[in-house]
């Protein structure tokens, strides 16, 4: 039995999501950019585990409850190694790893206060321009932001 | 032709841009043609500027066209705190095209994406002002006869001035060699050396404004070096003589050298500069009506001759 399969039978999720490999500052970050308070469905969350690949890590199991693929995504941009567990009959049916798109729709916060995005009610649209390290590029004036400037909405 | 907004320079091919010229030259020759009969065209200034106004109004005029608008936002609907998008789309029920100007980053981009007609963007704070660019490419093409091989060197706020980076960006279709000439302050930001360097563009930067520099050139970019720049005024009043051009430096430029300035200038074109011939400056203003009329003409989709 893998370490996985053991730390997803603790919660044991008959079916659901397990997010895993959350990096522990982030994960109250994660649970709110998935809007997760307002989901009615059982979620149990672990915090401060150890892991072999980044240290202290979160994991968040969320009962009957799957992700659109541009839903899970955007926790790239805080989360770039975290892996979904989809969980079907207390059987891991689909593990993948989350990748970023090129455009990110309504959720970064542009930097730039003379931005219109900051000024009239719309939705943010940036550009992903470079993944390693991550910079990101604002549609609408063109400002450029690294992974540590960006301010999720 | 289709119809399409101009937000940025970017947005334009090489192609492109040299039938914008081709269409300049047209519009220069004869520029008193009705082609816009029937049209009205909005001119939203959401923040005043009277010289590029009156260049878009007297392009609409001069075509035959009517225009509505508003010449700053006091007196506009956004006064009373309506959002962009609900001035965009009122005024888009009304008219066949849309000439903007405002104050905030990306206000162009917006607007064209919700509006139903084009949208030209005649500038959107510090961002964009690709108008202002085909000018400047016009009166480059017309003194020089090409854009190509051009030694371009640009004085001033390099910084801050939207207008040389635009200029850099669509020169780079055309093979130019630059030349950087600013105090430490206000140097080409580094996204744009970079720029050069991805496409082999060979670049100098010069902190001195000396006549070996201007006498290798065949374009002189002059800008404002503004005091509201500078974090550090006492770098301010050790350079705020150093960027001025005085006619003597010019007596050993090139025959073919021009000096263009965006304008309004205050003081780094000393008067006794006006009446050399390699003055280009006011001219260059002019030439913004043709090559606006060009514009005007291509995002309405309506092709001449
Ligand atoms: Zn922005």
């Amino acid at each position: 039995m893998t370490t996985a399969k053991k730390e997803l039978a603790v919660a044991a999720l008959e079916n659901g999501t397990v997010i895993d490999r959350i990096p522990s500052e982030q994960l109250f970050k994660v649970v709110s950019m998935l809007s997760l308070d307002t989901i009615p469905n059982s979620i149990t969350i672990g915090n401060n585990l150890s892991s072999k690949k980044i240290g202290a890590k979160g994991i968040i199991k969320i009962a009957n409850h799957f992700f659109k693929d541009e839903e899970i995504n955007k926790i790239a941009l805080i989360a770039p190694d975290a892996t979904i567990n989809v969980i079907h009959n207390y059987e891991v049916v689909e593990k993948y790893h989350i990748t970023l798109h090129d455009t990110l729709r309504g959720i970064i916060r542009c930097n730039n206060p003379k931005c219109i995005s900051n000024n009239e009610p719309m939705e943010t649209v940036f550009h992903v321009t470079r993944r390693e390290p991550l910079e990101v590029t604002c549609r609408y004036c063109h400002r450029s932001m690294k992974a540590h400037e960006i301010e999720i909405l | 032709m289709k119809k399409e907004s101009l937000v940025s320079i970017n947005d334009l091919s090489k192609e492109e841009i040299i039938e914008l010229l081709e269409k300049a030259k047209s519009f220069e020759q004869n520029p008193n043609r009705r082609v816009l009969e029937g049209k009205v065209i909005a001119t939203l200034f959401f923040e005043p500027s009277t010289r590029t106004r009156l260049s878009f109004e007297t392009a609409v005029n001069r075509l035959g066209g009517r225009i509505i608008g508003f010449s700053d936002a006091a007196t506009s609907s956004s006064s009373k705190g309506e959002s962009l998008k609900d001035t965009i789309m009122m005024v888009n029920n009304y008219v066949d095209l849309i000439i903007m100007r405002h104050y905030l980053e990306g206000a162009a981009q917006y607007a064209s994406e919700v509006s139903s007609v084009p949208v030209i963007n005649a500038g959107d704070g510090a961002n964009q002002h690709p108008t202002q660019t085909m000018l400047d490419l016009y009166s480059i093409y017309k003194t020089q006869g090409t854009l190509e091989n051009l030694n371009i060197t640009m004085v001033g706020d390099l910084k801050y001035g939207r207008t040389v980076h635009s200029l850099l960006q669509a020169m780079s279709h055309f093979n130019p060699t630059f030349h950087f000439v600013a105090p430490d302050e206000l140097k080409m930001p580094q996204e744009y050396k970079l720029f050069c360097e991805q496409n082999n563009i060979p670049y100098y930067e010069h902190r001195d404004f000396s006549e070996e520099v201007i006498n290798q050139a065949d374009i002189l970019y002059m800008t404002r070096v503004q005091r509201e720049r500078f974090t550090d005024l006492m770098e301010y009043e050790r350079v705020k003589n150093v960027y001025i051009l005085h006619n003597s430096m010019l007596d050993g430029s090139k025959p073919n050298l021009r000096v263009l300035h965006p304008l309004p200038r205050v003081n780094e074109i000393a008067y006794d500069v006006d009446n050399n011939p390699k003055a280009y400056y006011f001219q260059q203003a002019k030439n913004g009506l043709y090559a606006r009329q060009a514009i005007i003409c291509k995002a309405l989709g309506i092709d001449i001759e």
